[in-house]
């Protein structure tokens, strides 16, 4: 996600939130949507489980290998995951019933997953394949040229506030989507609370994908990108492989998890010798990231778990300050955190949460989500489901 | 500004290259950094002043004796100056053990008195400075120094902030004095960032702040290339490219993201392309890149998060300083952009010349509580102080030679506080100067070489006014010496000093001369002129008061411009006068150029003679002479005849052969014995002569003697008189005052004439009527290459 910019001007509103159940139309299977961000590309499958022998019989068999590939599979080549945990079952779409599937890959597998698509001849289906993202654009000669497929591309900040109404009003298997953590800062007291987010407005957005955006909403079809930074998953996930030699996210946020950032950074107490009392800072804040680094012996000490957490908590930190301040620009108190960043990654959530917390003296609350870098799919997925030029009639 | 180099690495030197004025040096205080020290000493400096008095047993007037009309002194008299020297960390024990040396003179003055000490290094180095120097040493708060110290270079430094603009060919846009100072955010970036809201000159506040600042960059770039220090790194950071290494949004868009209106070569993700650097896949980057990479985003980082602060808390000026901008380039234009870019253009970002000094300012500040020195104003002495250009490198990023030497700011105590003219009409949008010459490349090179090129005539003159004193030649080689230096810097740097104008370059001359003792070298000059104007003064008052009102007005009009022709300042009138020594009056009239003149209001300030009288005229006399004498007292008298008060005044301290307030309180009591009505007036307050507080042939109206100010505010002052191409043309010809007013002058430089579509000896007689806006604008040419500075907001 591009991370600097100014606000777009309140959505055009030519969308509606909810699936028409029942509508005079539906498009033909198979229902994908996809989002190709910077660093991930993310594709959700609607796996239609109410299927009649009628429609068995009239399938094409690529629908059904396609199927029975993504269903029966939970990693795909190298590097394709499906997120089962995140799966949601007898999910009603459109007038069917289904299972959504949740599956991501790296964008620079962008090209494996098209010959993959013409290997399992996507093109013959006559399907329209939406997709937002920024890879929606670069990618979209590609997806002519080697899967044969015409891409409806999609605004990714319309398709990610879509697709958070759509999760949060169809209940995560029966449990809350959207949650908060409780002393955040106490290990042993630290708990996930479900949140009500049935009357969510206004509210923030953060989405921290590659960058980051901020989002005020404040109703479903009204809302704006107030702020962003570049500093975001990518900058995490970029410096740990320069400082570490890492190579996976996951592998960076593991040496996190074991590292102590305090080794890198700079604390006001080493600068003050003990707490900055004339402007009521704790020795224990802070003063400057990475700080220590250019001491040579301090520099030798430092592991590379050390120089992971460090990383981590300054980017976390920083776009919880920046997030902040636009929720006080606004007078918004819901701060909502989206992207892959938050992914497997407990450390900056409560990190965030305790920055909403603390800093406000309580008047902010970070809310988190359990589909965290999926929204913007699944609102590709549900334009699909609305606009798609391949309507054909349902039978009365 | 000339010694920096040769001694860099020596600290063998004579105390007056390097800690001028050291022997004389009452207080101490520091500003320790990680990598920069920082010391202010608070000093006396003797400097030699011309006195003029009224002539012994002349004051029954006798006239008889061939004594002059007054007596001239030259004295030496102590002022106040403060001395910051701006030097490596590693030479700071050697610095120490140098001053203890050095002090042997005024150290029992020292006796008792606390260094005052800040930074991050002053805890580490307080027993030190304790041991070598036999002084308590005292810690000083941080924060407090630096905002106490921005706070101070704003009130008494003129051009200390200035806004940049890297693609400009003129990248600093120098701030004049602001008026509305309060309230500003401060960020101080240091190895973290802290952001202070301040209200007043006690009330601020820390609202914020952030920990990726200065450290992170040093950090951050020690881990990841080869540069061990901040220097090192900065100039990798210059060579480097960051698009190899950040995640533009046209990476990810493969263009522009049309719909946001974020084009592609924004850094969408920093750091993001290496995320798959071990693919490689094409990835193809140097360490450069990296460093580049990690100032702009420090850089972006700190404008954003300021701009929040700025925007939450309604404030629209923001201040940067700490050791992470240091003047550079790249670092100035980032936070720039990020400014400009988060605020849509709503923020100021706005640097100061004299940041790296703040702490020391600061800590200084602390230590003379007890002086006073919050009641003082204080200005820049050009002469003693280096230049900007020591922190601002080359395109081509030459590594700085100057932090591995010593940086030089001088500040002298003035005797008086200086204040705005309450008859401007808008002082924060007032701007002196009517050419800036950083601004104008043609203009800039005349004048310079013009200064240049009168400089031996300068150095010459000044011998002649010291005939008693074997060592007056070689203060004047000196003199040149420095002078030239200045200005081959100013060719490279013009904004080295702030706004380089005709005023800068004529007042750092002026600094310069008194720097090598020459008090007044116009003093001699100044005098004869004098006394043979006042000869035939008694004739020229009689030849007007036979005249009818109108043509009384003409000519008392065309003698306040006559007088202006005699200038020893300019070129032309130089050799008229010394070729030719029966040049006078009558001649000087004739000389004028034939009505219409180049700007010709006459008409309008005729007619406006007919209406009622002025309540109170501020004449701000020019040269001595037939112009103070000839043209201005009759001008003066007819004022006072028609019942209008009138407050005369002249320059503080000597400048060319301006008229200073000494001479001028004699002149006046020599023309009251000749005329009843000056008389009369004097004695009973209609006419009073004052000091402007200036010391230059131009003048700054933002920058008048507190006293001054309060007189023209209580006899409520209608007319403002400006004579002479210093105050009227080469400042203050677009300033526009809330009252009506005068701006006359002769163009006696050639130069300036032909580029206003005039000839020498041009006349400018500019007449305007106050008002909110200036709305009548010259009959025929607008002077100057440029416009009037518009304020900041509009200036966008």
């Amino acid at each position: 996600m591009a991370a600097n910019g100014a606000a777009k001007p309140a959505m055009d509103g030519a969308t509606t939130r909810r699936p028409r159940l029942g509508s005079m139309s539906r498009p033909p299977f198979p229902w994908f949507g996809m989002d190709i961000g910077g660093t991930l590309a993310k594709l959700v499958y609607y796996e239609p489980t109410d299927i009649t022998p009628d429609e068995a019989e009239a399938e094409r068999d690529s629908l059904k290998v396609i199927r029975k590939y993504l269903t029966s599979n939970v990693a795909y080549g190298k590097e394709g995951i499906r997120d089962t945990h995140l799966e949601m079952k007898n999910l009603a779409l459109c007038g069917r019933k289904g299972n959504l599937h949740f599956i991501r890959f790296p964008t620079t597998g962008m090209e494996r997953f098209l010959h993959m698509g013409h290997e399992k001849n996507f093109s013959s289906l006559h399907t329209t394949f939406c997709a937002t993202g920024g890879g929606a654009y670069r990618f979209e000669e590609d997806f002519l040229r080697i899967a044969g497929l015409q891409l409806n591309k999609l605004d990714e900040l319309d398709c990610l506030i879509h697709g958070i109404h759509y999760i949060d009003s169809s209940k995560f298997n029966g449990s809350s989507e959207c949650y908060w953590y409780k002393n955040p800062t106490r290990e042993d007291l630290c708990e996930k609370m479900p949140f009500d987010f049935r009357n969510p407005y206004p509210y923030i957005v953060v989405n921290i994908g590659s960058g980051v955006s901020i989002l005020a909403v404040y109703s479903q079809d009204d809302y704006k990108r107030i702020s962003g930074t570049s500093l975001g998953g990518g900058t995490f996930l970029g410096l740990c492989c320069l400082l570490t030699g890492c190579d996976t996210f996951e592998d960076a946020i593991e040496m996190a998890a074991n590292g102590n950032s305090t080794n890198v950074d700079k604390l006001v107490k080493d600068i003050y010798g003990g707490d900055y009392t004339r402007f009521a800072l704790s020795g224990e804040t802070v003063a400057s990231s990475f700080g220590n680094m250019h001491i040579k012996e301090k520099r030798e000490a430092a592991s590379k778990e050390d120089l992971a957490r460090a990383t981590l908590v300054t980017i976390t930190n920083n776009i919880g300050s920046i997030a902040r301040m636009c929720a006080l620009t606004e007078k918004i108190e819901r701060v909502v955190f989206v992207g892959n960043f938050l992914r497997v990654n407990p450390i900056s959530m409560k990190l965030l949460a305790d920055a909403m917390d603390f800093w406000s003296s309580g008047q902010l609350k970070a809310l988190f989500l359990e589909h965290e870098g999926y929204f913007g799919a699944v609102g590709a997925l549900l334009q699909l489901t609305k606009t798609s030029p391949f309507d054909v009639p349902i039978d009365q | 500004m000339c010694a920096e180099r040769s001694y860099a690495r020596s600290i063998s030197l004579p105390p007056d290259e390097v800690f001028r004025n050291l022997r004389n040096a009452k207080r101490f205080a520091m500003d320790i950094g990680g990598s920069l020290a920082k010391l202010a000493y608070y000093s006396t400096v003797e400097r030699s002043r011309a006195y003029v008095s009224a002539s012994s047993g002349g004051d029954d007037g006798d006239g008889q004796d061939d004594h002059h009309l007054y007596e001239i002194q030259e004295q030496n008299e102590l002022g106040a100056r403060i001395h910051f020297v701006k030097f490596e960390m590693t030479y700071f024990e050697k610095c120490l053990d140098f001053i203890k040396e050095n002090l042997v003179s005024s150290h029992g003055e020292m006796m008792g008195k606390v260094v005052k000490a800040t930074g991050g290094g002053s805890h580490k180095y307080t027993n030190l400075i304790r041991d070598k120097l036999g002084l308590e040493c005292d810690k000083e708060d941080e924060m407090q120094c630096l905002i106490q110290g921005c706070i101070f270079v704003l009130r008494n430094i003129t051009n200390e902030a200035f806004e940049y603009q890297r693609h400009s060919p003129q990248p600093y846009k120098f701030q004049t004095m602001d008026a509305d100072l309060f309230p500003f955010l401060l960020v101080n970036i240091g190895s973290g960032v802290s952001i202070v809201k301040v209200e007043s000159h006690d009330k601020y506040e820390r609202i914020g702040g952030s920990s990726i600042g200065g450290g992170s960059f040093l950090g951050l770039g020690c881990k990841l290339t080869k540069a061990k220090n901040f220097d090192e790194l900065l100039q990798l950071a210059s060579q480097g490219d960051h698009r190899n290494v950040d995640m533009l949004v046209r990476d990810i868009y493969g263009g522009a993201y049309s719909a946001l209106g974020l084009p592609g070569e924004l850094i969408a993700s920093s750091f993001g392309k290496m995320v798959s650097a071990k693919d490689g896949e094409g990835q193809e980057f140097e360490e450069q890149d990296i460093a580049k990479s990690l100032l702009h985003t420090i850089s972006n980082d700190i404008g954003q998060i300021s701009c929040l602060y700025a925007q939450l808390h309604g404030l629209r000026k923001i201040y940067f300083g700490g050791f992470f901008i240091r003047g550079h380039p790249v670092t100035m234009h980032t936070i720039t952009y990020a400014i400009n870019f988060w605020s849509r253009g709503t923020l100021q970002a706005l640097f100061l010349r004299h940041e790296g000094y703040l702490g020391a300012i600061g800590a200084f500040l602390k230590g003379a509580e007890e002086d006073d020195s919050e009641k003082y104003c204080w200005g820049e002495n050009y002469a003693g102080s280096s230049g900007l250009h020591s922190t601002s490198p080359p395109p081509d990023f030459i590594p700085r030679d100057r932090t591995a030497s010593f940086d030089r700011f001088e500040l002298d105590r003035l005797e008086r506080p200086l204040v705005s003219l309450p008859a401007l009409l808008d002082p924060p949008s007032y701007f002196p100067d009517t050419v800036d010459l950083t601004e104008d490349p043609d203009a800039r090179k005349y004048w310079l070489d013009c200064f240049e090129e009168a400089l031996g005539k300068v150095a010459a003159r000044a011998v002649a006014s010291q005939p008693s004193r074997d060592d007056a030649e070689m203060r004047a080689q000196q003199f040149m010496a420095k002078y030239n230096k200045r200005l081959e810097t100013l060719r490279e740097h013009p904004f080295a000093y702030g706004s380089l104008t005709v005023r800068s370059l004529l007042d750092t001359r002026e600094q310069c001369l008194n720097e090598f003792h020459f008090a007044d070298p116009y003093q001699h000059i100044k005098q004869q002129e004098n006394e043979a104007a006042l000869r035939i003064l008694p004739e020229r008052l009689q030849h007007l008061d036979s005249l009818e009102f109108r043509a009384r007005q003409v000519a008392l009009a065309e003698g306040l411009l006559a007088g202006n022709v005699f200038d020893w300042g300019a070129k032309a009138i130089t050799r008229l006068m010394e070729g030719d020594d029966s040049f006078g009056f009558e001649e000087a009239m004739s000389k004028l150029q034939a009505r219409p003149w180049l700007v010709d209001d006459l008409d309008p300030w005729l007619e406006r003679l007919q209406d009622h009288p002025h309540k109170c005229a501020l004449i701000f006399a020019d040269n001595s002479g037939l112009d103070i004498i000839l043209g201005v007292f009759p001008f003066a008298r007819e004022m006072v005849l028609r019942g209008t008060q009138v407050i005369l005044c002249a320059n503080s301290k000597p400048a060319l052969n301006d008229v200073t307030y000494g001479e001028l309180k004699i002149l006046a009591k020599k023309v009251a014995e000749l005329c009843p009505t000056i008389r009369t007036a004097l004695s009973e307050g209609h006419l009073k002569v004052m000091a402007s507080g200036a010391a230059s042939p131009c003048l700054d109206l933002s920058r008048i003697d507190e006293m001054l100010s309060q007189e023209c505010q209580r006899r409520g002052v209608d007319l403002v008189v400006l004579e002479g191409m210093g105050r009227a043309i080469h400042t203050n010809y677009h300033a526009a005052f809330s009252c009506e007013s005068l701006k006359l002058a002769v163009l006696k430089n050639k130069w300036l004439a032909n580029r206003l579509g005039g000839d020498v000896f041009s006349v400018i007689f500019k007449y305007t009527k106050g008002s909110k806006v200036e709305g009548k604008t010259p009959s025929k040419n607008d002077i100057g290459t440029q416009q009037p500075r518009k304020s900041p907001e509009t200036d966008r």
